[in-house]
């Protein structure tokens, strides 16, 4: 479909107010009269809590309220997440405001103190006396499934969720193949290192509501939050500010209870904002995963079998563990067509920090481990990168492991050769001990959420009577551009430029709530949800027109400002002057609507079958790795992305999310290692906890293929998550094709490598 | 050992006079936002590690979480919202926002007065020396490839930047 505006890389509308500075993001506000908050975290990974004196802190200078457990109404909630839909007990999980009776993990929250001044709080949480019993833990979810473990919560098991696959016999296709490769893979604990930390602020306001204005990714959080409270849902509300980065680590409930309990108790404004240490240790993390992967193929490169069993840890909480897990066992055999299929997916619960959402959400980790057996598959029998996965990669028409038959259109074989080709010639190492490789990886993630969450996004457009447009939709925006693509989207439609749009985002009591900024969902989503909207105002404006212009609505065109008769050059009206008569006769501009995603049945049982989401994006990263062999250390010197993103809406911005969903996975597979000693954190600042910096990172070639083909508006799919799978085998790939050492723990750092290349075999 | 419980002193911020007191722990990063109201410096570590506090102090860019507020004393102090006239700084802010540089913009203003002191220092560098400059501030967000492009096109102009790509 052509389209004028959409698809130009324009800059973003919120790029001026950032680039000057002026953005007022979490903790750049400030209430008068407002008192500073600070968390009391738990000490031990696993204890008994026997007393929490907190007398010695409220009689301290400044301070104007203690909390512990025993203060919060509901202090344990049966939590959905976020989910507005309800699914069964399996998705459900323990939301635990504050320690109470055990503590689960080093850094779990157990008092909350509000006083005059930072320092003051800070003073006051020295005094609080909590008396515990340290209690043995367990810190290995293999070690958490053992009979007789140590359980981690109230339950008696450590298991938080089990899902599995069964796809014909994999068994007798094993049997039956010419070639086996079997690995285990490990990946670590990582964490989302945004650089805004988690901040908010609360007040009170003159009508009793509990008002939040916060950076997270969920406004509709503020249900919970009324919950904690024992409050109506409409006594709490939460602004959403421009967020300093999530990447899912803004997913869940950061400082909202905190500062709702406080506010609530003191009848004072409050704030409250992580230091970088508090930060690492308080938020969620991606979960470790051990995948064992077993693949078995012919001699001809075709696969007849997959065997995957994924074991999660899930941390001290359930979370988003579930969802996290069902993601990864449908990812699990990847973005192939394989006949037999065994997947068998676990998450439990540790004494370790919580894991939950990160970019890439349950299909980052068994994207590492099918890319790189694949890869070793083509090596063993001498079959091209590219080719091995033209052979077996998902065509139209091809089911998914699940059974459920993907009718769109699919051009993986060419998304992964143009991508190995824009490589080029390769460099030349000479005789040195630094060698080059090259390595492929495709990837398969959905965009927009599980099929049976019956997920919706409203949004709502206004035409002022100067022709200038009021957009309000509560989408957070994480920085993305999530905002700035619903503008396009109604500039496109009708026809008014971008510096007439004004747009209201992220606020659960004003602005029409569109869901979270999560699972790559708000260009699908609320991008639907603002077009419908658009094209409703568009379709009034152009029956008004055509009835001033004596015209058939089929010949009118708005663009410009103006609706114009496409077969009569003088017929010609301003949109303004279209707005006016529109008004005069009572019918005003104002459209909300709703779109609601395609809409599946709940899993009833463990076996996951049919459609689980409603569609995927594809993509392909080749690189070229120089490799030190006298120190291991890898050097990234070339990246291509090559993804269908279905319909650019913005270039710039979807660009942005390949270079940067590439970037982290970069650090994903060289550098970053969130290290959990026996539940304690040894990784608390960004000098231990190293994300990549400019030097670290190539150019990222991007090359966007638009099939149109998906269900976001114009054929869009959408590309945040996405982009961020397949780089990491990518780069473990071209290591191997460099040195011969097959990387199956990340990250791949220089100790990593040079170990793996000696004790080869 | 007795300490100063404040130190008075007398500091330009942006152009303005501020005389105040302050601990002699308090960094100019905190004196900076919770004193003066300047609020485009951000605090994304305190530890000097992230480099979204980058600031302009006599003349010299620096991390201002690591810089005592008393050490200010008598000098000038300037934040990105201060740099609205210099010329340098707006063609960098307008070449941030029209290359795609800015995603959420938390390290946006520090990773400007980063990109401004060196562009004033190398005003021909190649993308290796730019992205050597900027290594000390971080961004999660860009994979810093737009930055690189928006510091370059400063340099070198738009033409010269879509001759290299």
């Amino acid at each position: 479909m052509k389209t004028s505006i959409v698809g130009k890389g324009l800059p973003k509308f919120d790029a001026w107010p950032k680039v000057k500075g002026t953005v007022v993001y979490a903790d750049d506000f400030a209430m008068p009269g407002m008192l500073y908050a600070k968390v009391l975290r738990s000490r031990y990974p696993a204890a008994a809590i026997l007393a929490v004196d907190t007398a010695r802190a409220k009689a301290s200078p400044g301070v104007k309220a203690v909390l512990t457990a025993a203060d919060v109404p509901n202090n344990n909630l049966r939590a959905k997440f976020g989910q507005s839909t309800d699914v069964g007990a399996q998705f459900e999980g323990l939301y635990r405001v504050l320690a109470e009776k055990k503590v689960r993990y080093v850094g779990e929250p157990i008092a909350l103190v509000a006083a005059d001044s930072e320092q003051a709080a800070e003073a006051a949480l020295d005094l609080i006396e909590v008396t515990y019993e340290q209690l043995p833990g367990v810190f290995d979810p293999v070690e958490a499934l053992k009979p007789g473990a140590y359980c981690v919560g109230e339950n008696d098991t450590n298991a938080v969720s089990r899902f599995k696959i069964r796809k014909g016999d994999v068994d007798a296709a094993f049997k039956a193949a010419d070639v086996v490769i079997e690995n285990t893979y490990r990946m670590p604990f990582s964490d989302h290192a945004y650089l805004e930390p988690e901040s908010g602020v609360a007040w009170i306001d003159e009508h009793g509501v509990v008002t939040i204005r916060v950076s997270t990714q969920v406004i509709e959080h503020f249900r919970t939050v009324a919950e904690v409270l024992g409050v109506p849902h409409n006594r709490v509300r939460v602004i959403g500010t421009w967020v300093g980065g999530g990447f899912g680590g803004k997913e869940d409930i950061t400082v909202e209870s905190f500062l709702a309990l406080l506010t609530w108790y003191t009848g004072r404004p409050v704030k409250l904002t992580y230091t970088r240490e508090e930060s690492l240790l308080a938020h969620s993390k991606r979960h470790p995963f051990t995948i064992r992967n077993k693949i078995g193929a012919m001699r001809d490169g075709r696969l007849v079998a997959a065997e995957v069993e994924l074991i999660a840890d899930a941390g001290a909480y359930t979370y988003l563990s579930p969802w996290v897990l069902l993601y990864s066992t449908v990812n699990a055999a990847g973005p192939y067509n394989i006949p037999n299929v065994k997947v068998d997916a676990v998450a439990a619960l540790t004494n370790n920090p919580f894991s939950s959402a990160f970019r890439g959400f349950g299909a980052i980790q068994p994207n590492f481990a099918y890319e790189s057996q694949i890869d070793e598959l083509g090596r063993q029998l001498g079959i091209d990168p590219v080719t091995i996965r033209e052979l077996n990669c998902l065509q139209k028409g091809d089911s998914l492991a699940t059974g459920y038959a993907y009718d769109r259109e699919l051009v993986l074989g060419e998304l992964a050769g143009r991508a190995w080709e824009a490589l080029g010639p390769p460099r030349e190492a000479g005789d040195s001990p630094v060698k080059i490789g090259r390595g492929l990886a495709i990837g398969m993630m959905s965009y927009g959420r599980l099929t049976f969450l019956h997920d919706t996004s409203r949004s709502y457009v206004k035409l002022e009577l100067d022709g200038s447009v009021l957009l309000r939709c509560g989408v957070p925006d994480l920085g993305a551009g999530q905002a700035q693509a619903l503008c396009q989207i109604v500039a496109e439609e009708l026809g008014v430029p971008m510096d007439k749009i004004k747009m209201y985002i992220a606020d659960s009591a004003l602005t029409p709530l569109a869901g979270t900024s999560t699972a790559t969902r708000q260009l699908y989503m609320s991008g639907n949800a603002t077009l419908k909207a658009a094209r409703e105002l568009k379709d009034r404006l152009i029956k008004k027109a055509a009835a001033l212009l004596n015209s058939s609505p089929a010949d009118l065109r708005l663009a410009d400002e103006t609706i114009a008769d496409a077969t009569a050059p003088d017929k010609v009206l301003p949109l303004k002057t279209v707005v006016g008569h529109c008004s005069s006769d009572g019918d005003e501009l104002y459209s909300e609507a709703q779109f609601n995603a395609p809409f599946t049945t709940v899993p009833v049982s463990e076996l996951i079958t049919g459609q689980t989401f409603a569609d995927f994006t594809f993509g392909a990263y080749a690189v070229e790795v120089a490799v030190d062999t006298e120190t291991g250390e890898v050097t990234l010197e070339k990246a291509i992305a090559c993804f269908d993103v279905g319909k650019t809406i913005n270039k710039l911005n979807a660009e942005g999310q390949l270079e940067g969903g590439g970037a982290i996975s970069v650090g994903y597979a060289l550098m970053e290692n969130l290290m959990v000693s026996q539940g304690n954190l040894q990784t608390r600042s960004f000098t231990e906890y190293l994300i990549p910096t400019a030097m670290d990172l190539p150019d990222i070639g991007t090359i966007m293929v638009e099939t149109e083909s998906g269900i976001g508006p114009y054929g869009a799919k959408g590309v945040g998550e996405p982009s961020s799978n397949a780089m990491a085998p990518a780069i473990t790939n071209a290591i191997r094709d460099a040195v011969g050492a097959r990387i199956t723990s990340l990250p791949a750092t220089a100790e990593q490598v040079f170990t793996t290349m000696k004790f080869r075999k | 050992m007795e300490f100063k419980q404040q130190v008075a002193i007398k500091v330009t911020v942006n152009g303005a006079d501020i005389r105040a007191a302050v601990a002699p722990e308090e960094s100019l990063l905190d004196f900076l936002r919770k004193q003066c109201g300047v609020t485009d410096v951000k605090c994304g570590c305190g530890m000097g590690e992230c480099g979204t506090c980058t600031l302009v102090l006599a003349g010299k860019v620096v991390k201002s979480c690591l810089v005592l507020a008393a050490q200010a004393d008598g000098r000038e102090v300037w934040t990105l919202q201060g740099l609205e006239r210099d010329p340098l700084a707006a063609r960098l802010q307008d070449s941030f926002a029209r290359h795609g540089a800015v995603q959420c913009g938390f390290c946006t203003p520090g990773m400007l007065i980063a990109a401004r002191g060196f562009l004033q220092r190398s005003p021909q560098p190649t993308r290796a020396e730019i992205r050597e400059a900027l290594s000390g501030n971080l961004c999660r967000c860009t994979g810093y490839q737009k930055i690189v492009d928006a510091v370059w096109a400063v340099a070198y102009g738009d033409a010269a930047e879509q001759e290299r790509a």
